[in-house]
C-alpha cells in the first residue's frame, strides 16, 4: 500500500506539532488577509467597469386583481436599476413600487392601478432611469386566485385528481401482475423503465423551459441539472442505507426486494409529480389553465401508468394494504403540494430545481429496476426488455399528447 | 359597467367623501382626461381634502393614465421649463445695415447635455443652446439673418434651415466646405447668412449623418418668419411636437410637445377667454411617420406652413408628417379646461397631451 504510506508520511511532516484545526485554518486566514488587503488598497490595477450600467430585470411573478396589476421584478444584472415609469399597452400609468431602486439580485413589487379586461393581452414596459425598457407580456389576463382555504382546497382536489387517484387506479393492476408469468413481469418492468425514461426527458425539458423563462441570476437552467444530480445522489444514499438495513433484516428473514424497489420507484414518481403539480398550479394561477377538465383527464390517464410502474416489482410479494396505500401516497400526494406551491408562490428557479430533482430521482430508479429485467444470461437489453421499454415510451408519448400545460 | 368597476368607483367615492368623483368617472373620455394631475399630492385613487384638483372643481382629476406620481422633471437642471418655453420667442439682436435693411443675429452653440425627459428618466441629448427644442428663432420677412454657430459638442453637426437660401448656406455636409461651412466639426464655428424668406412657420435641424440620430437626439427648433405687415395681435404659443427614443430601438418611448411628456397636463397653458390664440406648431418626431394635433371643444383656422394669410381649413384636428408645420388660430368662447393632444392616441398616452386653462 504505497499510497497509504505517502499519506501517512505527509501526516508526519514538520507541521505536525500544530493541531489539525490550526493547519486547516491557516490557508483560510491567508485568503481573508489577501482579500482584505486587496479591498483596502481599492483593488489596484482594476478600474471601474467602463461603459453604461447593465440593466437586466426579470419579471418573476404577475398577479392580477380587479383593477390592479402587480408585478414582482428581480434584478438579474450586475448593476442597480431604477424604475422610473411604467407603461401598459403603450400608455404611461401611475404605479407604486416597494422600492424604485432595485439592487443586484434584489426584487421589488410594482402595483399598477389598471382596469384590465379578462381574456385580453397586455404589453407592459418598465422605463428605467437611463431610458432602458423592460418588456413584459401578459398573454391572457385572468384574475389571480386568492390564496385562501377554498383555494388550497381546490389545489388539493386538483392534486388528488392528477396524482393520487390515477396512481391508485394504476396500482389495481397488482393482482394481474401477480398472476402472470415471470417473463411478462419482466416485460412490465421494462415498460416501467420506458415510462420513467419518458418522464425524465419530459421533466428536464420542462425544467429548462421554466428556468429560461425566469430570472437567470440564481442559476437558470443549470438548476435543473444541479437538482437532478442532487436527487440522484440523495436517492442513491437512501438506497445504500436501506440496502444495509434490508440485509440485516433479511438475515432475520424479513423485508423483500420488491417492496424496496417499489418504494424507490414511488419516491422518484413522487418527485416527478411534485414538478407536475407545480406546472398545473402555476398555470392555474396565471389563468393559462383554461382547459382544466380536459387537462385533468389527460394527466389522470397519463399518471395511471405510474401506478403500474409501482406495482410491477411487487409480483412475487404480498404487501399489506396499508403499505400499498403508503406507496400510492408517496407517489401521488406530492402533486397536491406542488399544485399549492405552484399556484400560491410560483418561483421559476425553485420549479426548475424540483423538476430536475424529479429527473435525477427517476434516473436512479431506472438503475434500480434494471437488475430485475436481466435474463438468465445477465443481459438487460434482451428483446422482451427492449419491446417493453419502447412500449413504455410510446404509451407515455401518446397519453402525453392529452396534456399540454 | 361591470360590478368590478362599480366597486372600485365606490371605494374612490368613499375616499373622497363625495359622490362627485364617482359621477365624473363615468363620463367617457376620462381616461385621457385623468392624465396625471401632477399638482395632486394624493396617490392611487384616493382624494384628500385640499387636493388642488378637487379645489379647482375638477374632482375627477386623479391619476389614471400618465407618468407616476412623485417628483417632477427637474426643469432647473434641464435648463428649460416648457411652461416658459411655450411663449419664448428669440428675436436675436438687430442693427441697421448701411442699406437700411435690418440685420438680425443669433448665437447658437451645439452642446451635449443630459436632460430629464420624463420624471426619473435621463437622456443623453444633443442640444442647440442647451435646450430641446432649440431656441425659437423669430424674424421678419426680408431681413438679413446671421446665425453664428459654434460646435461645442463632441460630434460634428450643422444647422440646416428650411427657407430659401443659396446651397452653401444649406447646412449640408459637403456643401459650402470651401467657405468653412458644410459639416462643422467639434470646436469649429461657422456663420450662416441668408435672407428671411418666405414668411411662414419653418424649422431648422442638424443635417449631419446619420440624420435620424442627429435629429432624434434633440438638434432641432422652430424658425418663424413674420410677414412684412405682421399678423393680428394674439397670445402666441410655440409647440414643437417631439419624442425621445430612450432605449435606442428606433422607436420612441416618450412623446411630448416641447419635450416634457404630460407637462401641460400638470401645468395647463393659461389663456384668456375670447382672446385670439395663435399656435406655431411643428412636428419633428423621428421614427413615426405622422403626428397630429387635436383640441377639445373648439375649432381653429389652419394655415399650413404659415405661408398664406388665408386659412386653408377650419377644423379641430390636423395631421403633420415629420418636418411639416403650420399656424393655428383660435379663440376659446368658454372658460374651463380644454385638452389638446395627438389624435394618434398612442402618442397621447405616452406623453403628448396637455390642457388649456381658459379664464
Amino acid at each position: 500500500m504505497e499510497a497509504r504510506g505517502a499519506v501517512s508520511s505527509l501526516r508526519q511532516g514538520p507541521g505536525s506539532r500544530l493541531p489539525a484545526w490550526a493547519l486547516g485554518l491557516i490557508p483560510l486566514a491567508l485568503i481573508a488577509a489577501a482579500v482584505g488587503v486587496f479591498a483596502a488598497l481599492g483593488a489596484p490595477g482594476l478600474g471601474e467597469r467602463s461603459g453604461p450600467p447593465i440593466e437586466d430585470l426579470a419579471v418573476e411573478r404577475t398577479v392580477l386583481h380587479p383593477g390592479e396589476i402587480e408585478l414582482t421584478v428581480r434584478n438579474d444584472g450586475p448593476d442597480q436599476v431604477g424604475i422610473a415609469q411604467v407603461s401598459v399597452n403603450d400608455g404611461y400609468v401611475d404605479f407604486e413600487a416597494t422600492s424604485k431602486e432595485v439592487g443586484r439580485l434584489g426584487s421589488t413589487t410594482i402595483t399598477i392601478p389598471y382596469d384590465w379586461i379578462e381574456g385580453e393581452s397586455y404589453e407592459i414596459f418598465l422605463l428605467t432611469s437611463t431610458g432602458g425598457t423592460v418588456d413584459h407580456t401578459i398573454d391572457v389576463a385572468a384574475e389571480t386566485p386568492e390564496a385562501d382555504s377554498g383555494f388550497y382546497g381546490l389545489m388539493a382536489l386538483l392534486g388528488i385528481y392528477v396524482g393520487v387517484i390515477p396512481v391508485a387506479l394504476g396500482m389495481l393492476w397488482l393482482p394481474f401482475v401477480r398472476r402472470i408469468d415471470r417473463r411478462w413481469v419482466q416485460l412490465l418492468l421494462a415498460l416501467t423503465v420506458g415510462l420513467l425514461a419518458f418522464l425524465a426527458i419530459d421533466a428536464v425539458q420542462e425544467g429548462v423551459d421554466v428556468a429560461q423563462a425566469g430570472p437567470q441570476a440564481l442559476g437558470g437552467a443549470a438548476l435543473v441539472f444541479v437538482g437532478a444530480l442532487a436527487s440522484y445522489l440523495l436517492l442513491a444514499g437512501v438506497d445504500g442505507y436501506m440496502t444495509g438495513r434490508r440485509e440485516r433484516a433479511a438475515a432475520r428473514g424479513g423485508d423483500a426486494v420488491g417492496t424496496h424497489l417499489a418504494l424507490l420507484i414511488a419516491i422518484g414518481i413522487g418527485l416527478h409529480n411534485l414538478g407536475e403539480g407545480l406546472a398545473i398550479g402555476s398555470s392555474y394561477a396565471i389563468g393559462a389553465l383554461a382547459l382544466g377538465a380536459f387537462l385533468v383527464v389527460g394527466f389522470a390517464i397519463h399518471n395511471t401508468t405510474e401506478g403500474l410502474a409501482i406495482v410491477a416489482p411487487l409480483a412475487e410479494e404480498r404487501p399489506g394494504l396499508s403499505r400499498l396505500a403508503l406507496l400510492g401516497l408517496v407517489a401521488g400526494a406530492p402533486a397536491i403540494v406542488g399544485a399549492a406551491i405552484g399556484a400560491a408562490a410560483f418561483d421559476s428557479s425553485l420549479a426548475a430545481f424540483l423538476l430536475g430533482a424529479g429527473a435525477g430521482a427517476i434516473a436512479q430508479v431506472i438503475q434500480q429496476i434494471v437488475p430485475s429485467i436481466r435474463d438468465a444470461d445477465g443481459r438487460a437489453l434482451h428483446p422482451i426488455a427492449v419491446a417493453g421499454i419502447l412500449a413504455g415510451l410510446a404509451l407515455m408519448y401518446v397519453t402525453g399528447l392529452l396534456v399540454s400545460v | 359597467m361591470s360590478p368590478r368597476i362599480s366597486r372600485r368607483k365606490l371605494l374612490g367615492g368613499a375616499a373622497a367623501g363625495a359622490a362627485l368623483p364617482v359621477l365624473h368617472e363615468l363620463i367617457p373620455h376620462q381616461g385621457l382626461h385623468h392624465a396625471l394631475d401632477g399638482a395632486s399630492a394624493s396617490s392611487g385613487h384616493q382624494h384628500t381634502a385640499g387636493d388642488p384638483a378637487a379645489v379647482d372643481g375638477d374632482a375627477g382629476m386623479h391619476s389614471h393614465n400618465g407618468f407616476a406620481m412623485g417628483p417632477e422633471v427637474n426643469h432647473r437642471a434641464n435648463g428649460f421649463d416648457p411652461s416658459a418655453m411655450v411663449r419664448d420667442f428669440d428675436w436675436g439682436k438687430t442693427r441697421r445695415l448701411a442699406s437700411g435693411r435690418v440685420l438680425r443675429e443669433w448665437e447658437m452653440v451645439a452642446i451635449d447635455k443630459e436632460i430629464e425627459v420624463a420624471p426619473g428618466v435621463k437622456y443623453a441629448a444633443w442640444t442647440y443652446n442647451g435646450r430641446v427644442p432649440g431656441p425659437t428663432l423669430r424674424c421678419r420677412e426680408g431681413e438679413r439673418l446671421r446665425i453664428h454657430f459654434g460646435n461645442g459638442s463632441s460630434h460634428p453637426h450643422t444647422i440646416h434651415f428650411h427657407g430659401i437660401h443659396p446651397a452653401f448656406m444649406d447646412g449640408m455636409p459637403g456643401l459650402g466646405e470651401g467657405i468653412g461651412g458644410g459639416l462643422i466639426r467639434p470646436g469649429e464655428t461657422f456663420t450662416y447668412e441668408f435672407d428671411a424668406e418666405p414668411f411662414g412657420m419653418h424649422l431648422y435641424h442638424c443635417h449631419a449623418t446619420p440624420l435620424a440620430e442627429h435629429i432624434a437626439k434633440g438638434l432641432y427648433g422652430a424658425f418663424i418668419v413674420d410677414p412684412k405687415q405682421g399678423r393680428e395681435d394674439a397670445d402666441e404659443l410655440i409647440m414643437v411636437m417631439n419624442a425621445f427614443d430612450t432605449n435606442f430601438d428606433f422607436g420612441n418611448e416618450v412623446y411630448a410637445v416641447n419635450s416634457i411628456g404630460f407637462h401641460y397636463a400638470k401645468h395647463p397653458i393659461k389663456v384668456k377667454r375670447g382672446e385670439l390664440v395663435r399656435i406655431y406648431l411643428m412636428n419633428i418626431v423621428e421614427f413615426d411617420p405622422i403626428n397630429s394635433f387635436h383640441v377639445h371643444a373648439n375649432f381653429f383656422n389652419y394655415f399650413p406652413t404659415g405661408t398664406s394669410l388665408q386659412p386653408l381649413e377650419y377644423t379641430d384636428t390636423i395631421v403633420q408628417a415629420q418636418g411639416q408645420r403650420g399656424v393655428l388660430e383660435l379663440r376659446f368662447p368658454y372658460e374651463g379646461r380644454y385638452m389638446f393632444h395627438a389624435h394618434k392616441t398612442e402618442f397621447a398616452e405616452l406623453g403628448w397631451l396637455g390642457f388649456f386653462e381658459v379664464a
